[in-house]
């Protein structure tokens, strides 16, 4: 894990920003921070877990909604038939269901390419919404209401839990998204993402390497919503499975740049923070409005995203 | 000479500062804020925003009158933009940052939900805005609903509809039971099942469809198919127009039609929709019959529909806008009575006391709804083509229940 | 039976709505390769042009969106122009297209929002209301009249590809560029042409749109998954195709509404487009 000095400062980063996240919970009691910081993280770890599939490999996923739902809805079903099972369990099991529906979802890519992949992630999507519509074990249309449950260890509210729960899930994520891409498998990956076909002749076990990346994918996002019926209280398809999830998790990763670790995690800081910053302030229709103007600037402007242009401002510089 | 030029002016000088402070602090009173967070875009915007431009005129009318208990009232609020992951967010800045003096609930349950625990655990008193049935999982004692549901909201919202149809001879005796698949419209639903069941009518048809369903003609024609008498319908506005067009394309030939659709109240689509409303008897909360003439609703009324020329929201403003203005009422004369701001004192007020608002006399039960229901059963009677104004004025919706608001006699069976 | 029979009936009405809202997308995406997120966006833009000029000045909102479409077919040239310039000279197309119209998608219903509200905006004209019964079968005009135009529209749109040197040379720019070139005809005007020409039946499609039902600013999002699904489903490319997608799919729906329970009419579909994408992804009509 330790193997050069770049690994040394990631790990050190980490750990420094993990002891950061506990001093805040210590020192800072407004319950307001906590909330809009874990709305931030969760965009994060959307965003990285997409571009796992997405950056990396190649294959754009319009269905993050889906696994994002099914998390929240696993949390949700395991809350109605077990009543007081920890979060931690509901976490694993999100992950365990997830990455199952990401490695069908990987399968899916023997037979699709490029947009019809994309096609047919947004028809997963639907039929999964369609599903959790009918089912009413799980409130169905009706929604179901999760009442926040009354411990919350040695923390001071339970929203600050959630927060640090949050937030090392994040971390998490992101040292894997990192691993991955120095990996070996990284390098797979990015053959397949530049020529498939090339890379197929060359030897890459490509079929292999998309199941690992989907299943990652999938087990991240579903991650990622597990604890978010903790979060609002009130989970509903309608919102769970909002366009504006997806739209976000494409986003983000786009904004930042899909083809370093770095870029989803900086696309999310900017865009999530930016957006909580809105909601409270101008407000109103102006937070889509943003994404959507982002979005159109950069994708025209550059493609590459931040980390594209900090690479060609640091390559000129030199 | 200079001594008592210098005395002069610091005697002048005194009272000037102390004049200005005087002035001052009667001037510039602390303000009461209260702070929420409104549907202003998305799927709710549309009465979320005619609700905020009618509390906006309420916080006129109370600053005009000097404010409360001589303060002057102030509102903090953000677009939740009908995301309830937004929720949390807003209401913990409103409290922790803004540092706002009361709180009350954004518009519908989806936006309602998410804020209880935040108020919950600071113990606030929360007054709602219609929101189905939102205190029966939590069960909140400071928690209070605008929403003349009654205090078993789900049941009392569809019991007038089918006591009307059990008072008709013969008694109908088959039910045909569409609703969205959407939380509103399910919960009203089960309430009707419920109602059907215990008066003792027979369900024949019971199905739900998705909200996006852009034709209703072959749903429509399956409950004609069934020859159900009576046709229950819980929908929301797109919904509600293409089921009345396909009732009417088909020749429904139920004996009653109606129920819990969502749209029919709002202006744009009575125009549109004109005489094919005749006949459909559907829930409302206000409508303009002599025997809702409740004081200061006219005034009221008038303002609103001021204020809501261009700003793309229903112009008439009977639907929500007078329990917007009504909520914040209650919340006033509830600081006044109890002389502050006391969370704990206020609460116990507004379950005690009866209120005199814009829509009548408001009495709330122990779990926060209204001690006695008033959703009204409304028929649409003489409706002319494409007028609006004649729904500005009495005649064109009559009350059939409850029988304490009654405004007119029930036309049976419904015919086109 | 008579019930099934309604069932069909609606269906294939319903159906050729959905064709005339996907015949524009079937030429961008099916044929440029253009992944245009935001056509519902434009749809539904149309609806609102259409809703002006009804209201205003009582024009009948099929005649408005037959006018409209001129206008529509320069705005789609000249989007077409900006995407040129961004994306395909510098071949960065497909992902960075889709985020591209995934964000013309949000500024569109935000500008809608903004100048219009978020009310519902209905059409009235004469024919809204009436039926033709033919025995046991009912046909309400106002899903007969979308039927006439819409099937009206893509045939004409058909025609035109499949006759004319333009038309031709659209179809022929997907499949073979460089041979196109050869042929004599400029590649990036006849893709402008054509994007314009997708774009301007958006104007059509949202006039028919809003006779059928009432529209707001949001409502484009519940047809993106339904105009790709018909797309693909039917084959990227073929318009014939699209057109049995597009009436299958509102036959199914229909059927799903009619017998089984409405609320699993998305899932069929959507599952149909699944299968269809296992088991055969050119579609039923496509080219391999």
């Amino acid at each position: 894990m330790l193997r050069d000095r770049s690994d040394v400062v990631f790990w050190g980063a980490l750990g420094a920003v993990a002891l950061a996240g506990v001093a805040f919970t210590h020192t800072v009691a407004n319950e307001y921070y906590y909330t809009a910081v874990y709305a931030i993280l969760q965009a994060t770890m959307m965003a990285v877990a997409w571009n796992i599939l997405g950056g990396f490999t190649g294959y754009v996923n319009f269905g993050s909604a889906g696994f994002f739902a099914i998390g929240a809805y696993t949390t949700v079903a395991l809350g109605k038939t077990l009543e007081g099972l920890p979060l931690p369990v509901m976490i694993v099991a999100a992950a365990l269901l997830c990455g199952l529906i990401g490695l069908g979802l990987g399968y899916l890519t023997l037979r699709l390419k490029g947009v019809y992949f994309s096609i047919a992630t947004l028809a997963m999507a639907i039929v999964f919404e369609t599903l959790m519509t009918n089912w009413a074990y799980v409130g169905g249309a009706r929604g179901a209401y999760i009442l926040t449950p009354e411990s919350h260890l040695w923390f001071d509210s339970y929203i600050e839990m959630l927060f640090m729960v949050m937030l090392l899930l994040t971390l998490g994520s992101i040292a894997i998204s990192r691993a991955l891409i120095r990996s070996r498998l990284g390098r797979g990956l990015a053959a397949i993402r530049d020529d498939e076909l090339a890379a197929e002749c060359a030897g890459v076990p490509t079929l292999k390497l998309k199941l690992i990346s989907a299943t990652l994918m999938g087990a991240l996002m579903g991650v990622a919503g597990a604890p978010y019926p903790y979060f609002v209280t009130f989970v509903d398809p309608a919102s769970a499975f909002s366009l504006f999830v997806a739209v976000n998790a494409i986003a983000m990763p786009m904004i930042g740049g899909t083809a370093h670790w770095i870029g989803p995690v900086i696309g999310a800081l900017l865009v999530g923070t930016a957006q909580q910053v809105i909601t409270v302030t101008v407000s109103s229709e102006l937070n889509v409005l943003f994404v959507g103007i982002m979005l159109v600037l950069f994708i025209s402007l550059a493609p590459q995203g931040i980390v594209g242009l900090a690479r060609k401002y640091w390559g000129r510089k030199r | 000479m200079i001594r008592t030029a210098l005395r002069s002016l610091l005697r002048a000088s005194g009272i000037a500062l102390a004049s200005a402070l005087f002035a001052g602090a009667a001037a510039a009173a602390e303000p009461i804020k209260i702070g929420f967070s409104m549907a202003l875009t998305g799927g709710l915007a549309g009465a979320g925003k005619a609700a905020l431009i009618a509390m906006e005129i309420w916080r006129d009318d109370v600053n005009k009158r000097g404010g409360i208990l001589g303060r002057p009232v102030e509102f903090v609020y953000y677009d939740d933009a009908t995301n309830p992951a937004t929720v949390p967010g807003i209401y913990t800045k409103l409290l922790n940052v803004d540092k706002v003096d009361l709180v009350v609930s954004s518009y519908g349950t989806n936006e309602i939900a998410p804020a209880m625990p935040i108020v919950m655990r600071k113990k606030l008193v929360f007054p709602s805005l219609f929101g189905l049935a939102v205190n029966d999982e939590f069960k909140y004692d400071r928690y209070f609903q605008i929403m003349p549901a009654g205090p078993e909201p789900k049941l009392d919202w569809s019991r007038g509809f089918f006591q009307l149809a059990a008072e008709q001879k013969p008694r109908p005796k088959t039910v045909a039971i569409i609703a969205a698949d959407a939380e509103f419209a399910l919960n009203a639903a089960a309430g009707a099942r419920a109602n059907a069941k215990k008066m003792g009518f027979k369900i024949i048809y019971d199905k739900t469809f998705p909200p996006s369903t852009t034709d209703y003609s072959p749903i429509i024609r399956a409950i004609e198919a069934t020859k159900a008498e009576i046709v229950y319908v819980a929908s929301y506005p797109p919904q509600s127009v293409g089921i009345v067009k396909a009732a009417h394309e088909v020749g429904l030939k139920a004996k009653m039609l109606g129920g819990c659709m969502v749209g029919l109240q709002f202006a744009a689509i009575q125009k549109n929709l004109g005489p094919l409303l005749n006949g459909i008897i559907n829930y409302d909360f206000w409508v303009p019959e002599p025997t809702l003439d409740f004081p200061g609703v006219k005034e009221f009324l008038a303002k609103y529909q001021e204020a809501a020329k261009g700003k793309g929201v229903d112009p008439l403003g009977h639907y929500l806008p007078p329990y917007a203005y009504a909520y914040l009422e209650v919340l006033e004369q509830s600081i006044v009575a109890t002389k502050g701001l006391d969370q704990g004192k206020l609460a116990a007020y507004m379950h005690k006391a009866t209120f005199k608002t814009v829509v009548g006399d408001v009495k709330f039960a122990k779990n926060g709804e209204w001690a006695k229901t008033r959703t009204l059963q409304v028929q649409f009677r003489d409706v002319q083509p494409d007028n609006l104004e004649q729904f500005a004025g009495p005649g064109k919706r009559v009350v059939l229940y409850p029988k304490q608001w009654k405004s007119g006699d029930i036309a049976y069976p419904y015919k086109q | 039976m008579d019930l099934f029979v309604n069932a069909i009936v609606a269906g294939i009405l319903l159906g050729a709505f959905y064709a005339s809202v996907s015949v524009g997308l079937s030429i961008t995406f099916g044929q440029l390769d253009i992944v245009n997120i935001a056509h519902p966006a434009f749809v539904v833009v149309g609806s609102y042009i259409a809703w002006i000029l009804n209201s205003r000045f009582g024009l009948d909102p099929v005649l408005v969106g037959v006018l409209a479409a001129p206008l529509f077919f320069v705005a789609g040239v000249l989007i077409y122009r900006v995407y040129y310039a961004a994306f395909e000279r510098t071949g960065q197309e497909s992902l960075s297209g889709l985020a591209f119209f995934f964000g013309v998608m949000f500024i569109i219903e935000i500008v809608l929002i903004l100048v219009y509200g978020v009310d519902y905006r209905l059409v009235s004209a004469d024919y809204l209301g009436r039926n033709i019964d033919l025995g046991f079968v009912g046909l309400p005009l106002r899903l007969v009249v979308p039927f006439v135009v819409a099937s009206a529209m893509t045939g004409a749109v058909w025609l035109y590809l499949s006759r004319t040197f333009t038309g031709r040379a659209i179809l022929a720019v997907a499949q073979d560029r460089l041979a196109l070139q050869l042929m004599g005809a400029d590649p990036v005007r006849i893709k402008q042409f054509a994007f314009g020409l997708a774009i301007a039946t958006t104007a059509i499609a949202g006039s028919l749109l809003i006779v059928i039902g009432p529209v707001e600013p949001s409502l484009g999002r519940g047809y993106i998954g339904r105009a790709f699904a018909i797309v693909v489903l039917g084959g990227m490319g073929s318009i014939p195709g699209m057109v049995i997608a597009a009436l299958l799919i509102g036959v199914l729906e229909s059927f799903v509404s009619s017998f089984a329970g409405p609320s699993w009419a998305p899932a069929v579909a959507f599952g149909a487009l699944l299968l269809t994408l296992a088991v055969r992804p050119s579609g039923l009509f496509g080219r391999a």
